[in-house]
């Protein structure tokens, strides 16, 4: 496999001297493939997309310049004109020693496509540094690469090395500072060889299974929860290869990392560079992009940071606090600029305006009496008098009526209207563009992989109609949709998709709200508590996590308050019946429980309801039962499908009398018979009953004796039936 | 031309990253700067009139962008304003040498220094000092040595030296020539000067370290090692303390290099510095630029350094070659003074991430990690300071700037300055 490629690069490897005079060359993926900046990228690039008012290719392209990497092949699919147009304006094309090259692809809808298509290229010759245009990073190359080459001369089939960082997971909500979900490897701690690779470790509830061959092939294995994957990975030419060979491959870490792991017949290996003191993420979403803005804002990307890098002539100046600011700024004597914060060239802030941790563009104009907290304002936006913004994302052009509030987690794509007053609510997304409809979602499935889809060509073709910029058009859409961004307002409000809403907090600028965190708290405290008690060290330091056994006990105990807590809510709100049957199955499903439990759970609640109820004595008590019974007898039974369950409710029913409440227990052969009479429990079950209890002992045997006199009458009765039968 | 931008724009991309001063440090950039500017003259085309003005531009032009590069570099600055200080030097000298033929008195006369006769092709240099003594208020050095002033000549400034020259028409091309010849001829030596500053400043080590002294430093500095090792050379023998200049612990460096040549070293916490001052004979520091009031921008931790010092009567001695004299004030809104520095020098990243969570709270970063580059120390903490030319006291400093750097050059940027 790969022949024509592997020839020069072993002929390479045989010389040291050879080796150095190959000019490093890079892969810059300037598309994602992903849609996770969806509404932005419809319009523009993820690539050009100011991180803290510089594109993030700059950033990218600036620490391959600095790494001593001489040749980029810059890939470019989606908005490639925009791409390219950007860079013939920059610096980049002018650069001595630094070589960029675009190719340019318009059906390439994977990483796994782009690399397939430089490899028919046939441009690349030596190792390689596959990289994507928003990932930005400081760090040193020449220790990783000449580890890779080290590794590749003694073994050929060491194709990759990745670049890896520690970076510890909230303990709350399971995934990492940059918005991903939890990423677990395996690791060999003497060759860095990497052995296993799980992304998404959420949705498998703390236990992952693991090939027990590692454990058998490997004297020594770490396992870790603490990295981040910084996307940068040094490749040997055969990466492209296999990438052909493979042409299933499209997702570099779902298909091609987990791909080479399995596959053990080739025994390619992958190996892991772990940088420490320097910075390495990418911009995987919303929340991704805060944190490395405010990473780049703390300075831990120097030297690519605003005042070192800034583009052209405008020269920003840090003062203190992290307060960044053009020269100039047209900023009124009573506002206030917060601290961690970013104000770009010509912005013009009004008195009274606050502005904390926050970036604000180019060209702005910010009226008096705004709060912008926490949010990104790209370049040209006018924000009128009195608005609020909180950790929200404004995108060029926007202009905000006065008066009109963002909501966290807000997006606001190019050139939208908020009218005046109008309050964009939480996590809602607003563009120009309609929503497209959900066509790729047939993509996605097929690779198993929201990745990796394309913008579909209906979007793109609004877009260029939008460029285009018919002003007739613009207007007639601005009349149309008034109504939904408040009087004069221009844009859709981007509805939500079912699946991704309960999600969309995770990956959105604004911090996790108190009451989910303290909600996700609540449901994880019981796993926690089991892990602490199993381990001291924590979670982090390269052990498994005990798998969570599931507590019967305390399980059983919050499935009957959840249960009651639904009772009484359909008694308070009269839901119908089936809803609350409906609901109480849910529950039964979600805790896994049998339908004895449900029955017993119910009848608990009923009698807690009858005693809850005004009563002064034995009398009324009992009435309040015949009631209750009365009205819900029909949730009961549907619970009491045998025998069983009907026993387990005159259990319940005793242990009710014998713990909590006493002042049923005089009543309990008055309420037995009331249930024999409605049909819930029907003789069998109390035979059965009364002869369970036949062994146990004295104490135990109390309600039976109580019940003796009825549960005579009941088998003289069943007597008289046998007889008359006869 | 092209191809000087683009030697000027290669500068200015390795001045943006601080790719030089990582590596080598102001000295390596005042020369390159230097070099960089020479080509720039070299190449620069003269028209006949205002030469000198038509230079003074070029430079300026190219100077200006390099200062924006990187500002915290003043060295860069420095370099510029001196270059432009020899064009105005050279142009005047010019202007001198053709009045001398004009007027009756040659001004040579009175120039002890020059071997050669009153001839027209006079060394540049000295018609230059000559010239300066006419045009400046007498300097300290002038006052004491009594050089008698030449006042028949009324020039006060190099324009008016052209408008005169335009008089003689027929010395026009020569004289063309002969200011860029002149000028790179000057701008060599200033690049030998800044090539041997380190070992003159080293040659006055042995006036200044004695037989079993203690010296203590901080961090690392070429200029203070060699001069450590000259004073080594000559037989002293004496100690040295290091503290190590966290945290780039360049100390450790200076410590290797210093056990190398056979030094007695002993490497101290930076923290420790007051504890150990007391048995300090002299601190020897480097400096990253001395500013015009004396005052000095220095590695962190140097102010403490001078406290202590100046606590227990310890001379503090700055070694500073003459490119780090930089002609603003601290105090100049020009002048960024320090440059913060990534955080992850102190602290690693991946075991303070979670207090770096964004996610939750209140979204605000808690922990803010300052790392700045350099401390400023005032020039009263500062006993002498050892240039190429020799020692001098803070309160001298404004005069030895006064030799080096004409008044007009001092605002390089116009962009910031409200005025122009």
């Amino acid at each position: 496999m790969g022949a024509p490629k592997k020839a020069p690069a072993r002929a390479v490897s045989d010389d040291p001297e050879d080796l150095a005079s190959v000019p490093l060359q890079a892969v810059l993926l300037a598309d994602s493939f992903a849609t996770r900046f969806r509404p932005i990228t419809l319009e523009r690039p993820k690539v050009l997309l100011p991180l803290v008012n510089l594109p993030m290719i700059e950033y990218t392209l600036a620490w391959l310049e600095s790494a001593g990497v001489e040749e980029v092949f810059l890939f470019c699919c989606a908005h490639a004109k925009q791409v390219i147009s950007y860079l013939e304006n920059s610096q980049w094309y002018a650069q001595p020693k630094f070589k960029v090259t675009t190719i340019e692809s318009h059906n390439s809808v994977s990483a796994g496509d782009a690399l397939r298509l430089i490899y028919e290229r046939n441009v690349i010759h030596g190792d390689f540094v596959l990289i994507s245009g928003d990932t930005l990073s400081n760090m040193s190359l020449m220790r990783a690469l000449q580890e890779h080459k080290e590794r590749k001369k003694k073994d050929s089939n060491a194709v990759m090395t990745m670049v890896i960082q520690r970076s510890k997971p909230s303990p709350i909500t399971q995934q990492s500072r940059l918005g991903t979900d939890g990423l677990f490897m395996a690791i060999d701690p003497t060759t860095k060889q990497l052995l296993y690779y799980e992304e998404n470790t959420n949705h498998l509830k703390g236990t992952l299974s693991i090939d027990k061959m590692l454990l058998v092939d490997n004297s020594s294995i770490t396992l870790r929860n603490d990295i981040q994957d910084c996307y940068i990975d040094i490749c040997s030419p055969e990466v492209l290869s296999l990438f052909t060979d493979n042409f299933d491959y499209q997702h570099l870490r779902r298909h091609f990392v987990k791909g080479l792991l399995v596959d053990d017949i080739m025994g390619y290996k992958i190996f892991t560079h772990e940088i420490h003191s320097s910075y390495a993420a990418r911009v995987d979403n919303y929340r991704g992009y805060d944190t490395i803005s405010k990473d780049i804002i703390q300075r831990w990307t120097y030297p690519l940071v605003p005042d070192v890098l800034s583009l052209g002539n405008s020269a920003t100046n840090l003062e203190r606090q992290g307060m960044y600011r053009a020269f100039e700024i047209g900023q009124s004597r009573s506002a206030q600029i917060g601290p961690h914060t970013v104000i770009g060239t010509n912005t013009t802030i009004g008195s009274n305006t606050k502005i904390t941790n926050s970036v604000v563009g180019k060209n702005c104009a910010i009226g008096s009496n705004v709060l912008i907290e926490g949010s990104y304002v790209w370049d040209n936006v006018t924000i009128e008098d009195g608005c609020e913004l909180r950790h929200a994302i404004v995108c060029d052009g926007v202009i905000m009526k006065s008066g009109s509030v963002l909501k966290p987690g807000v997006v606001l794509s190019f050139k939208v209207v908020i009218g005046q007053n109008f309050v964009v609510p939480p996590y809602s997304k607003v563009s120009l563009l309609k929503q497209p409809t959900k066509q790729d979602s047939d993509e996605e499935l097929e690779y198993a992989d929201n990745d990796s889809d394309t913008l579909d060509p209906a979007a793109t073709r609004t877009m260029d109609k939008l460029n285009g910029d018919s002003s007739l058009e613009f207007s007639e859409m601005q009349d149309h949709v008034s109504s939904e961004l408040g009087y004069g307002g221009a844009g859709y409000i981007w509805s939500i998709c079912e699946g991704s809403h309960e999600e969309e907090w995770r990956h959105s600028v604004a911090p996790i709200p108190p009451e989910k965190v303290a909600e996700i708290t609540q449901v994880i405290e019981d796993d926690l508590e089991l892990v602490s008690q199993d381990s001291n060290a924590p979670a982090s330091s390269g052990e498994l996590k005990p798998d969570t056994q599931i507590n019967a006990e305390d399980d059983a105990v919050y499935f009957e308050k959840e249960v009651e807590a639904t009772f009484l809510r359909a008694v308070n709100e009269n839901v119908e019946v089936d809803h609350v049957i409906l609901e109480v199955n849910s529950l039964r499903l979600s805790y896994n429980m049998q339908a004895a439990d449900c029955a017993g759970a119910i009848f608990h609640s009923m009698m807690k309801l009858a005693l809850d109820a005004t009563h002064s004595s034995q009398n009324e008590l009992l009435r309040n039962v015949h009631e209750t019974v009365n009205t819900w007898q029909k949730l009961l039974k549907s619970y009491l499908p045998g025998k069983d369950e009907e026993i387990e409710v005159i259990l319940k029913f005793e242990e009710i009398c014998l713990e909590s409440v006493r002042e049923l227990s005089p009543l309990f052969t008055q309420i037995l018979h009331l249930l024999y009479e409605k049909d819930i429990i029907t003789e069998e079950a109390i035979e059965d009953w009364e002869s369970e209890k036949k062994d146990a002992d004295e104490a135990d045997r109390v309600f039976v004796k109580q019940a003796e006199i009825f549960l005579k009458w009941l088998r003289e009765a069943e007597e008289d039936d046998e007889e008359d039968d006869e | 031309m092209p191809d000087v931008q683009a030697l000027v724009n290669e500068f200015l991309f390795k001045l943006k990253n601080g790719e030089i001063l990582k590596i080598e440090g102001s000295h390596a950039t005042a020369r390159q700067t230097a070099i960089l500017l020479r080509s720039v003259i070299s190449q620069q085309r003269i028209p006949h009139t205002h030469q000198a003005a038509a230079l003074i531009d070029a430079v300026k032009a190219v100077g200006e962008q390099l200062v924006a590069a990187n500002p915290v570099e003043l060295a860069v600055g420095n370099i510029v304003r001196r270059v432009l200080h020899i064009i105005r030097e050279e142009d005047l000298s010019l202007t001198t040498v053709a009045m001398a033929g004009l007027n009756v008195s040659p001004v040579s006369d009175d120039e002890g220094e020059t071997d050669q006769d009153d001839h027209p092709v006079l060394s540049a240099a000295a018609v230059a000092a000559a010239s300066r003594n006419t045009l400046r208020p007498p300097s300290l050095q002038t006052l004491l040595e009594d050089l008698p002033d030449s006042t028949a000549i009324p020039h006060t400034s190099s324009s008016g030296g052209d408008s005169d020259g335009k008089s003689k028409s027929a010395d026009k091309s020569t004289r063309s020539r002969k200011l860029k010849h002149d000028v790179i001829e000057a701008l060599n030596e200033l690049i030998g000067d800044i090539d041997t500053c380190h070992e003159q400043i080293a040659e006055q080590a042995v006036e200044h370290i004695h037989q079993n002294e203690v010296i203590l430093t901080l961090g690392s500095s070429r200029t203070v090692l060699e001069f450590l090792c000259a004073a080594k050379e000559k037989k002293r023998s004496f100690r040295v303390f290091i503290a190590e200049g966290a945290p780039r612990y360049q100390g450790h460096l200076l410590a290797k290099e210093l056990v190398a040549r056979g030094l007695q070293t002993t490497l101290i916490t930076d923290s420790a510095v007051f504890a150990m001052i007391s048995r300090v004979n002299m601190v020897i520091v480097g400096a990253h630029a001395v500013m015009a009031n004396g005052g000095v921008i220095a590695p962190v931790g140097l102010n403490m350094v001078a406290l202590a010092a100046q606590r227990h009567a310890v001379p503090f001695v700055v070694l500073a070659g003459s490119h780090k004299l930089c002609p603003l004030y601290p105090h100049n809104p020009e002048v960024l003074l320090n440059e913060l520095r990534s955080p992850s020098e102190l602290l690693d990243f991946g075991e303070f991430s979670d207090c770096m969570d964004f996610g939750s709270g209140t979204g605000s970063p808690l922990l803010h990690v300052v790392n700045p580059t350099f401390d400023y120390v005032p020039p009263k903490l500062v006993s002498l300071f050892i240039t190429d030319t020799g020692g001098h006291n803070p309160s001298y400093v404004y005069r030895l700037i006064a030799d080096y750097y004409s008044n007009d050059d001092l605002v390089l940027q116009r962009k910031p300055a409200p005025t122009n």
